[in-house]
């Protein structure tokens, strides 16, 4: 499901199978879906960001996005198709003790392309529509669940700022109990680990990489600022589609 | 085996004069004391035998320019004077509402790490302690190689100087998230060993004892090396770390880890 998400709206039935895909333009190259095939495995790779890297500015500066992109971002999507193709092999000679070795090097790795694919479609900038507030469905989920909208932001501000090391604080769907919440996951889990039924809306990502170069140690400003370039419509456009 | 002793001022694994002073056990002075409290203070006349212990912010033994180019004088002010900073002073909040004082530091780690259900105390004192012990294991002309009876323990339990430093950087590497990396003696098998933290857990309470700390938290590394930290992690190897520390922290291990081999007498 959340692999869905990085996919675009591609349909693809992807789980970690071998063999080659006929996916309709898995191929294709700038989609932005981010994946390719390569040896019958498919290998994930770094999806564009649909804006500059200086359009996020002041809140997050350029430099902060060009690393959090070009590296980091990269950096796990070249360990996950490192750790796949290791549990392939592993996999074909029935290595049982090493497919379990990999699984925290997957979760880590795969959850931190998870993760950003989803962070980048959560911010927009300032004069595209970034940080205005959600409504009709998804506002009143808002203030069903939290009282107000203020109130969710000092919610998720509060646990972001008290995530102690490294993690990411979401907004998420519960869609079976068709529930909004607040959650946080350290490292790189993606949400799903918190709940099978917890689908991302929003997360931000306080590891200190995301905010370090221009807000130093003042992780509460970053959460303040990032607010400003919230894209609430593709929080809304996933609630809608996951209630209806 | 025996570690050469330069100085004839040690004795039983304790320093006479120490410049570089991280003990197992010694009271942390009681400097920066935060504004007493009206809490506080009633606490202090209701039970005036009960000691209330504050613990402050101890400043590096060098100056926060001494460690460029490695680490910049920019990083030591955020890391020290912000970040474990910020640790001291929450720890001292918490402790106002709290029946723990009176520890020694390390006892305080142990105690509230409570065997792995650490309490709300435990991040920010772990924290505290891993940035001394962190500022303690660099220096001014650091790195190069380990001498004496470091570099023969290091030769015995790694095999040579270099498969540690490899086994020390690959460790490093494999860090997922925030955490430490560490050369510890470990008392039960009696050998060193590097081990990797999460958090702010460390080596102490399992009841080991650390020689050499290396923070891997981004902000110790993102100012100066951005994602490099490949590059971070082998400037302090080549650069930063102060075996000296190490010697004498080694030195204090002795006594109470005994690394010798029993002379069985052979019948």
């Amino acid at each position: 499901m959340a692999l869905r998400a990085i996919a675009g709206k591609k349909t693809l039935t992807l789980g970690l199978v071998l063999g080659p895909r006929a996916a309709a333009g898995a191929s294709a190259p700038r989609t932005g879906s981010g994946l390719r095939h390569a040896r019958g495995l498919v290998t994930f790779s770094l999806p564009d960001l649909p804006y500059d890297y200086g359009a996020l500015e002041p809140a997050i500066s350029g430099e902060i996005m060009k690393l959090h992109h070009q590296k980091h971002h990269q950096t796990y999507i070249t360990n996950f198709n490192k750790a796949l193709e290791q549990l392939e092999e592993a996999m074909a000679k029935g290595d049982s003790s090493k497919v379990a070795h990999l699984q925290s090097a997957i979760k880590f790795n795969g959850g931190g392309h998870i993760n950003h694919s989803i962070f980048w479609k959560n911010l927009k900038p300032l004069n595209e529509g970034g940080g205005e507030p959600p409504h009709s469905t998804l506002g009143w989920a808002i203030d069903t669940d939290f009282g107000s909208l203020d109130a969710l932001v000092q919610k998720m501000n509060a646990e972001g700022a008290a995530l102690q090391g490294s993690g990411w604080v979401w907004l998420a769907l519960d869609k079976e109990m068709k529930k909004l919440k607040v959650e946080t996951t350290a490292n790189q889990d993606p949400l799903v680990t918190k709940g099978a039924n917890l689908v991302p809306l929003l997360g931000i990502d306080v590891w200190e990489h995301a905010y370090y170069l221009q807000y130093k140690n003042a992780r509460p400003e970053y959460l303040k600022n990032i607010w400003k370039i919230m894209n609430w419509k593709y929080a809304s456009e996933v609630y809608e589609k996951e209630i209806a | 085996m025996g570690f050469h002793l330069l100085s004839p001022s040690y004795c039983c694994g304790y320093q006479a004069s120490p410049p570089i002073s991280h003990g197992l056990l010694r009271f942390r002075p009681v400097t920066g004391i935060p504004k007493p409290s009206p809490k506080g203070q009633l606490h202090q006349s209701r039970r005036a035998s009960k000691v209330l212990a504050y613990y402050g912010l101890t400043t590096p033994p060098y100056k926060l320019d001494a460690l460029e180019p490695y680490m910049s004088q920019r990083t030591l002010e955020l890391h020290w004077g912000k970040h474990h900073r910020d640790y001291v002073d929450s720890l001292n909040k918490q402790l106002v509402k709290s029946p723990l004082y009176g520890h020694t530091m390390e006892e305080l780690i142990k105690v509230t790490y409570n065997n792995g259900n650490p309490l709300p105390e435990f991040n920010n004192a772990a924290q505290v302690w891993n940035h001394d012990f962190f500022w303690e294991s660099m220096q001014s002309g650091g790195g190069k190689l380990p001498q004496g009876g470091v570099l023969q323990q290091i030769e015995k339990d790694f095999d040579s100087y270099s498969n540690f430093r490899d086994t020390f950087v690959e460790s490093a590497m494999a860090l997922f998230g925030s955490g430490w990396v560490w050369l510890v003696l470990r008392t039960e098998e009696k050998k060193l060993s590097v081990v990797r933290t999460s958090n702010a857990i460390c080596p102490l309470v399992w009841g080991d004892i650390p020689i050499i700390g290396l923070d891997m938290w981004e902000h110790a590394y993102y100012l100066d090396y951005k994602d490099d930290r490949e590059k971070y992690i082998n400037t302090f190897m080549d650069n930063l770390v102060s075996w000296h520390a190490a010697t004498v922290r080694m030195l204090r291990a002795e006594a109470f880890v005994n690394l010798g081999e029993p002379k069985i007498p052979v019948a």
